[in-house]
């Protein structure tokens, strides 16, 4: 359908009467790439997703490929799903009261919203990180990045606990500024520390994806540019996706940009095109896209 | 640089200044102090039975606090004796009330504000409101009926009474906890779903701990409230005049019924009764004094900044 490039397994994006890739033909976007951690990073695939809010269609027919240890971003105007799109990735849209999943979503093969999988499994492995930075503010920084290990079933020895948030915070670029004030609470941060914190918190459980809604869009250009850094850090060991709708951050920070649009308000957004970013930003295939990235409408 | 039309004169003498020349008039000025007047008159007029209660009750209980008041009971004395079986039995019946109506009030608040949807939350949010309204003596003569069942009539024992007071309670608790636990930003709970915490482990580990301050204010403000109820307690706990510290052994005296029995039998020796029943009084209101001043600093010292 015009308007809808898909992304199959083994084959290259398609153009429309051309056959161009930045990538060499046959290679294939699954074979699991190893972290430096030892651990292979995940490919989600999604199929003919479908996001509804009550009655409402909020996103219609997504059908991508993630890939692993890159970082996606899904940019696009306001209200055009792609938000609601990540929420579905961890199974945090289906807590919205009336909220729909329809379509499949794997993380490498296996579906998550199969009947037996426990949503909460899924959030282990998949984290998230938000917009407003939320450290929990009855807990100490230290608590803080635990938080996820002692909210979990894990019990680990306070030795191991405490490595974990050194690794945590240093993976996190925050535990120099910290590393004398672990007790003291986590709300009395800066934004950028905050944000920072949360993204400590959220690799602490090491997930294999992380997914990331406009993390800098509520910090200043400096916070901003060491998160975006510690991004650009974090892919070789995680899957990343991150929703914004700063264009430039796009352009920056990310391998593959996925571009999501609304025909007109009231209809359900879909994704409009997928590719690498360099190509999307210079030389995308739909009009639409180009009209989108230099600025045209937003 | 010449000024603008305008003469360079003193400010204020200028006849072009609109703004200057309208000001403060002599009208708004009066009607500011007026008004002024009225609503600090208005305030004063509120306080006046307040304080005139204060000041009343402490005048005449005093004259009736010893430290025998407070340590003796009044078991085989005429005229003299003290209140200390009444004070025990306040704060024993308080108690139970407070142990039973705690833990039920804020797993309630938890059901309707985390878990309840549709048309059982509405029912139980309707039926809580109208807990809210019932008049204390008809929650008294539930739980004397309620008794009645199981150990015959005439029974009296102190944990009717506790049962009667969390009929009160549990309204105010479940109200109150409800408001706190809505106020604790949804943020947070997604913060930790995000981790990947089931739901139950989020609410005990980051919303009761967020909204702790609120709730113990709200459980204090409920105690104070049911400290003093007179009516379901005259039914359920008894009368008697010696102490006794087992909810669950017969006839246990309280303040409020205390004073209430002191002023209507006085026996003999009628002022010092009275007396006795003002110091009594007085004890309840420094009672429901001291935990309202104790929520406050509790709540100034455990709460949570919300960032």
């Amino acid at each position: 359908m015009l308007g809808a490039a898909t992304k199959k397994r083994n084959e290259p994006t398609e153009k429309r009467g051309e056959m161009t890739d930045s990538r060499p033909a046959g290679t294939t976007s699954t074979e699991p790439v190893t972290s430096t951690a030892g651990r292979p990073a995940k490919t989600i695939e999604t199929r003919g997703v479908n996001l509804f809010y009550g009655d409402f269609h909020a996103v219609e027919e997504v059908t991508m490929t993630i890939e692993p240890n890159k970082v996606t971003a899904l940019i696009g105007s306001s209200g055009c799903g792609k938000t609601t799109f990540l929420r579905s990735l961890n199974r945090m849209h289906e807590l919205t009261p009336g909220a729909r999943v329809q379509g499949e979503v794997t993380l490498d093969g296996e579906d998550i919203y199969g009947d037996r999988v426990d949503p909460v499994a899924v959030r282990r492995l998949i984290g998230m990180v938000f917009q407003q930075p939320n450290p929990f503010p009855t807990m100490s920084i230290y608590d803080n990045v635990a938080a996820g290990l002692n909210l979990n079933a894990k019990r680990i020895s306070k030795a191991q606990k405490d490595k974990v948030v050194e690794r945590s915070l240093r993976g996190a670029h925050l535990w120099d500024e910290v590393k004398d004030r672990l007790d003291k609470p986590g709300g009395g941060l800066s934004g950028g520390q905050q944000q920072r914190l949360c993204i400590a918190r959220a690799i602490a459980v090491e997930p294999e994806v992380l997914l990331m809604d406009e993390p800098c869009s509520a910090l200043d250009p400096v916070a901003t540019l060491a998160v975006e850094d510690l991004i650009g850090e974090l892919k070789s060991r995680y899957t990343i996706v991150i929703v914004t709708h700063n264009m430039q951050q796009a352009a920056r920070a990310s391998d593959v940009t996925a571009f999501f649009n609304l025909d007109a308000t009231g209809k359900p957004g879909h994704l409009v095109e997928m590719g690498p970013t360099e190509t999307i930003f210079t030389n995308p295939n739909q009009k639409e896209t180009e009209d989108y990235v230099s600025g045209r409408f937003g | 640089m010449e000024s603008s039309a305008q003469s360079p004169s003193a400010f204020g003498a200028s006849s072009s200044s609109r703004l200057l020349a309208s000001g403060l008039g002599a009208r708004r000025r009066t009607v500011n102090v007026v008004m002024t007047a009225l609503i600090a008159g208005a305030f004063v007029l509120a306080m006046i039975p307040l304080f005139s209660l204060v000041f009343e009750v402490a005048k005449r209980g005093i004259p009736g606090l010893s430290v025998e008041f407070f340590t003796e009971d009044a078991r085989g004395v005429v005229g003299g004796g003290g209140a200390s079986h009444a004070i025990m039995g306040t704060l024993v019946i308080t108690g139970v009330a407070a142990v039973i109506s705690v833990p039920i009030g804020i797993m309630a608040a938890i059901y309707l504000n985390e878990y309840g949807t549709g048309r059982l939350r509405r029912a139980l949010t309707f039926f809580v409101d109208v807990m809210t309204g019932i008049p204390s003596i008809v929650a008294g003569l539930f739980a004397y009926a309620l008794f009645e069942i199981f150990f015959g009539p005439g029974i009296r024992l102190g944990v009717m009474g506790s049962a009667a007071l969390s009929v009160l309670m549990i309204p105010i608790v479940i109200r109150s906890a409800e408001e706190v636990l809505k106020i604790v930003p949804n943020h947070l709970r997604e913060a930790s779903y995000a981790l990947g915490t089931p739901k139950w482990k989020t609410i005990t580990k980051i919303v009761l701990p967020t909204a702790f301050a609120g709730l113990v204010t709200g459980v204090m403000i409920a105690i104070a409230r049911i400290v003093g109820e007179t009516a379901p307690l005259l039914v359920t706990t008894g009368v008697v005049d010696s102490m006794n510290t087992d909810p669950f052994d017969g006839r246990m005296q309280n303040l409020a019924v205390y004073a209430y029995n002191e002023y209507r039998s006085p026996g003999v020796m009628k002022q010092a009764a009275y007396d006795k029943a003002w110091a009594a009084a007085l004890t309840l209101i420094a009672i429901v004094m001291i935990l309202n001043v104790a929520a406050r600093l509790v709540y100034r010292r455990y709460k949570t900044e919300i960032r």
